[in-house]
């Protein structure tokens, strides 16, 4: 049946807590009441991104955008726009895509966006593996399928493509160990298990696009020889998990996935295991031992997953947003990748903002994007008007970023320099009306309550440092208290078994340096400027 | 098993080698060693506390870390591999602050009280906090708090003591197969529970006690029952009766200083006759009485089809792992009940009359090697005279401290006999406190009876050893007797899943919850490890050789003890008082 018009609504985590389903609902149940249910055609979509406010209306072929969108706002748009055509510009939103700036849409605060991994994301229907392929999808499947499996690590190699999911190691050489390794049992693994505060790229993705992570694991394991691989998603993400279920059935249906895939002798099937809401399986090793139903714990390195993975078998476990990022290589080359993002770290990166900062959201921008761009041009600057203080990037874990860090280009290796961390791609905005031992202590405790227990210095110096900090807090600072911080930071940086133990004190490390008078006024002045800890000393009880 | 240094040497003539630079020193290792190793054998033994030989490395304490030129940060030496080049640092000022640092965390989340220890003195913790010269702990904080666990008849669990090294939850997983216990809870909150949080007493928990060998501190020891002890010992109501395991003769000296492997069962018989016992009898003497009895069980079934592999039933632990695990091989398992329990039923029925002492009166005392024992000996069928069997058992340890509170001194003691007429036995008993020795005891006497020909050569050499299943195959007047070993319950699980499989055949199987057999047994001096394991089983063998008599049947005590108590051997009295039976349990 042809329509005269498609509408679509934004339909994930966040936008269904935000009444997108009551919108849906009362969409349909408005277009059928004006007899209009032979015309249009309402569909679900993933995520936008770049800050546009949730729940979102898309309007084909109009390239109208709604957003955000009410259920009160319903009627006017179907009696307005849909029947008589005249779009309703009070409801229009302020974003709007580069490519699209035809029709109503005003200059956009998203030029900067580029997008790879996104590239579906908010333009078809997840739900539909049509879609999917109408957009090129399961293409590069098949054209990896006629190259050697040398070549298709080759092109991923050459493009040079890291890790996204923090640590950035090259994608392509996971997958040439993991192919060279000995063994006709492999495994491909999708972390999804997307734990980092702060970070919600890779819901999005799979919400908006499920079937490219299913087209890169297939790729993925063509490449490795494996046929058989494991999305490990979170169980807090249960729209992600239906996303997935339903691009398994279908792609399976359609014959993308199961035995011998597109005519070739290739097989593969993908299977979804859930995780049971701890931060440390999202650490690759610990991951694996979730999968195999053990208790979620780091593994001695090495052997690494390409060496010894999933059932002690040659595993290449990969990124969400790295495995969207293949099928695109796949398609349009190695060449083409390294062009966007900077010469070191190829490629696009989708940002997370979240905290003090007036547009939330994500974008998708390419590597060597400054934080002052991100802040001001995408981010809208600081809300209120105010300050930054710190922005803590890739989560906790990652690195801190002080405003004489503005311009430094935002990329795996040129963070690195600066002693900071790209990590995950989530950016928390902090502004100066928070206090640092406040912010420290939340990143700290977050930690505490992660780690696995296995290690010492991350199990005890993780405690020790929130204890110390919340004495500060409290005005009971003690003379070499920040010492004693520096030390257990140091501690758990140089001896802790996993990168969690590693990476917690980042934040606590780098502030203390950087904000060393303001920890100093907590110790020994008992004063809080921003006035968020209770420093006062306690009133003397009068004697009855 | 992972590695000893004596394997590793021997593995040098055949492995590559790489080259190391260690503190400034060119050496030479196998490329296969991992760092801690390589040190090892240039002769400096890295501190650890969460490794154990024979375990999975772990590298949970960061104890053992170790500059590597080219890491960002410290490594831990006991999960790194040796590369080719590797320049290591083992004492700079980084590594030995960090190692300092971790020590102290751990120290800030234990108690401070060495001197209310079961370990003091034998604790690891302790030991480096001295070395490393810990004064003062800078990290002071909050500490964990849990209920001491008594719930077990054998293990005691004062979890405020654990320093969470994994050590009790891999060898219960790796050396035994019982998965008793594991992590719970994460991070600061992280503790060591027993499935589904239940107590350890109504856990699949078998008592043998290894974990305790494994603990580095004081949060395992063994349920004492020295206090009850020593108030028998001081009732006059009571004749007070001991007896004292095999496996104990070789390794009571090694707390009062003797080197390990110095037999002393003279000089122990005298020390404990001092500390109060009105009689001091071998449980040897019922390891030979076990031996008549299982021998003709087992002559019995071979003869006149009986349920066929028959195996032992001397190891409470294993009898219990059996109960939870195999119950389908219940038949096959000998009705006898152990030595402990055989000595205890004649001394409250036979020397009672004897003595003219009422049971009721008796005070049965025990030394063993094992902290199963403890269990075995309040199970409900084990009261052949209308009492328990045996009322008290003491480990090892627990006997050499009273021995101390009294300010007996066992190395100096003169050597005295056993008491008549429990105490006298043979070789054949004292092989049971090695892995292979009952076998070894049961086929000296099952030859014998069966061919009626005198044993040409005593010793079966294919069934002693540390290997973890041995096999022989005898040759009984033309019939090939197939009997197994196995030690340590890892083994056992190896072995009988082959024979339940049907892939193996076996008239006769030996097993031992504890790896080397009841000299390696729960209840033994700290450090029990492989060597020391090696050294008291040499010691074992050393006695056999040196005794007159080494048949169990040729024992003028036990031949006297049928004629004119028991009658004939698996009798109708016999069986009241040495067989014992068996009961299904879950598998969690």
């Amino acid at each position: 049946m042809l329509y005269r018009a498609h509408v679509l609504v934004e339909m994930t985590s966040n936008s269904i807590h935000l009444g997108a389903s009551q919108v849906k609902e009362r969409l349909e149940r408005e277009i059928a009441q004006a007899g209009l249910s032979s015309e249009i055609k309402v569909l679900e979509t993933g995520p936008l991104g770049g800050g546009v406010p949730s729940p979102f209306l898309m309007v084909y072929p109009d390239n109208v955008m709604y957003a955000p969108v009410h259920v009160s706002d319903i009627e006017e748009i179907v009696t307005e726009h849909l029947l008589k055509g005249r779009p309703v510009e009070r409801l229009i939103a302020a974003g709007a895509r580069p490519e699209r700036k035809e029709g109503y849409f005003q200059p956009s605060p998203l030029a900067k966006e580029k997008r790879v991994v996104l590239r579906n994301s908010g333009l078809i229907d997840p739900g539909s593996i049509e879609d999917y392929i109408a957009r090129d999808g399961y293409l590069a499947l098949g054209k990896a399928l006629s190259m050697t499996r040398q070549q298709v690590v080759d092109m991923i190699k050459d493009s040079g493509l890291l890790g996204r999911g923090g640590a950035g190691f090259p994608t392509g050489l996971k997958l040439e160990f993991t192919m060279k390794a000995a063994g006709d049992e492999k495994y491909v693994v999708c972390n999804a298990d997307e734990g980092e505060p702060g970070t919600f790229k890779d819901r999005l993705i799979l919400e908006g696009d499920p079937h490219s992570i299913l087209e890169a694991m297939a790729i993925c394991a063509y490449a490795v020889g494996a046929d058989e691989g494991y999305i490990y998603i979170r169980a807090e993400y249960p729209e992600s998990i239906r996303a997935v279920e339903k691009a398994i059935e279908s792609a399976t249906e359609s014959g993308l996935l199961g035995d011998g895939i597109l005519g070739s002798d290739f097989s593969f099937r993908a299977k979804i295991r859930q995780g049971a809401g701890a931060y440390i399986c999202g650490e690759e090793t610990s991951l694996l031992e979730s999968i195999e139903g053990k208790r979620g714990e780091p593994r001695v390195k090495p052997p690494y997953p390409p060496q010894a993975g999933l059932w002690g078998k040659p595993t290449a476990i990969n990124n969400v947003e790295t495995l969207a990022s293949i099928p695109p290589i796949i398609l349009h080359g190695a060449d083409w990748f390294k062009n966007i993002g900077t010469p070191t770290c190829p490629g696009t990166k989708v940002f997370t903002l979240t905290g003090n900062v007036n547009m939330l959201g994500l974008i998708e921008v390419p590597m060597g994007i400054t934080l002052r761009e991100l802040l001001y041009d995408v981010g809208g600057g600081i809300r209120g008007g105010r300050e930054m203080k710190v922005v803590q990037t890739g989560g906790p874990s990652g690195g801190t970023m002080t405003p004489d860090m503005l311009d430094v280009p935002m990329a795996f290796d040129t963070l690195t320099q600066f002693n900071s961390a790209l990590g995950s791609g989530a950016l928390i905005v902090i502004d100066d009306s928070h206090c640092i031992v406040d912010v420290v202590k939340n990143f700290c405790e977050f930690f505490l309550h992660e780690s696995c227990g296995k290690c010492t210095p991350c199990r005890i110096g993780n405690k020790r440092i929130v204890e110390i900090l919340d004495r500060i807090q409290r005005g009971k600072g003690q003379e070499n208290d920040l010492e004693l911080l520096r030390i257990l930071g140091e501690n758990m940086k140089e001896t802790s078994f996993c990168g969690l133990g590693q990476a917690a004190p980042n934040p606590l490390m780098k502030c203390l340096d950087y904000f060393r008078e303001e920890f100093e006024k907590h110790v020994t002045e008992h004063l809080c400027d921003c006035q968020v800890c209770e420093m006062k000393p306690k009133r003397k009880k009068l004697s009855v | 098993m992972a590695k000893v240094a004596g394997d590793i040497k021997s593995e040098q003539e055949q492995e590559n080698m790489v080259n190391l630079l260690l503190d400034e020193k060119e050496i030479q290792v196998p490329a296969s060693a991992t760092v801690l190793e390589a040190c090892k054998l240039a002769g400096i033994n890295i501190p650890t506390l969460c490794h154990m030989d024979g375990l999975t490395p772990y590298g949970g304490c960061r104890i053992c870390l170790v500059e590597i030129e080219g890491q960002p940060t410290l490594t831990a030496s006991c999960v790194t591999p040796v590369r080719e080049g590797m320049k290591i640092q083992t004492s700079s000022k980084k590594v030995r602050e960090a190692r300092k640092a971790n020590l102290e965390l751990l120290l800030s989340n234990h108690p401070l009280d060495c001197q209310l220890c079961d370990r003091n003195q034998s604790c690891e913790l302790q030991d480096l906090a001295y070395e490393f010269g810990v004064r003062k702990i800078r990290f002071q904080g909050e500490q964990q708090h849990h209920e001491v666990d008594l719930s077990s008849p054998s293990v005691k669990r004062d979890l405020d003591r654990c320093i969470l090294c994994g050590r009790c939850i891999r060898t219960c997983a790796e050396i035994q197969s019982v998965f008793a216990i594991d992590f719970a809870n994460r991070g600061f909150e992280s503790y060591i529970s027993p499935s589904l949080g239940l107590p350890l007493g109504e856990s699949v928990c078998i008592n043998c006690g290894q974990c305790i060998h494994a603990c580095p501190t004081g949060a395992l020891s063994e349920v004492e029952h020295v206090e009850q002890v020593w108030d028998a010992i001081n009732d006059p109501e009571k004749t007070v009766i001991l007896q004292t395991a095999p496996a104990i003769r070789v390794s009571i000296g090694e707390p009062f200083g003797m080197p390990q492997g110095t037999i002393s069962t003279g000089k122990m018989v005298a020390s404990f006759r001092r500390l109060g016992f009105d009689y001091v009898f071998d449980t040897n003497f019922s390891a030979d009485l076990t031996i008549i009895e299982e021998g003709t069980e087992f002559i019995t079934r071979l003869t006149q089809g009986g349920k066929l592999p028959l195996i032992t039933s001397c190891s409470p632990g294993w009898i219990k792992f059996m109960e939870h695990f195999y119950p389908e091989l219940m038949e096959n398992v000998s009705t006898c009940k152990s030595p402990q329990q055989m000595m205890g039923a004649l001394v409250k029925t036979y020397f009672a009359q004897k003595i003219g002492v009422e049971a009721k009166d008796i005070v049965m005392a025990s030394i063993m090697p094992c902290t199963a024992k403890k269990y075995e000996c309040q199970r409900d069928e084990m009261k052949a005279s209308g009492y328990q069997d045996v009322d008290y058992t003491l480990t090892t340890r627990e006997a050499a401290r009273m021995l101390r509170e009294k300010g007996i001194n066992l190395a100096e003691m003169p050597e005295e006999e056993f008491d008549d007429p429990l105490g006298i036995s043979t070789g054949a008993a004292a092989v049971f406190g090695a892995t292979g020795g009952v076998m070894e005891a049961a086929l000296r006497t099952v030859y014998e009876k069966v061919t009626g020909e005198t044993l040409p050569k005593l010793d079966f050499m294919d069934v002693r050893g540390i290997d973890g299943v041995k096999e022989a195959i005898v040759d009984v007047k033309g019939t090939p007797v197939r009997v197994a070993v196995s030690h340590g319950l890892g083994n056992a699980r190896t072995l009988l899943d082959k024979v339940r499989a049907g892939d193996v055949a076996y008239h006769f199987i030996e097993i031992m919850a504890c790896p080397g057999g009841c000299i390696g047994g729960g209840g033994q001096p700290i450090p029990t490890n492989l060597d020391v394991r090696m050294k008291r089983i040499e010691a074992i063998y050393n006695l056999d050789r040196s005794l007159p008599v080494r048949k169990s049947h040729d024992n003028p005590a036990i031949q006297k003890l049928y004629e004119d108590f028991l009658g004939e051997p698996n009798g109708e009295k016999a069986h009241h008082l040495l067989h014992t039976h068996y009961s299904c349990r879950d598998k969690m």
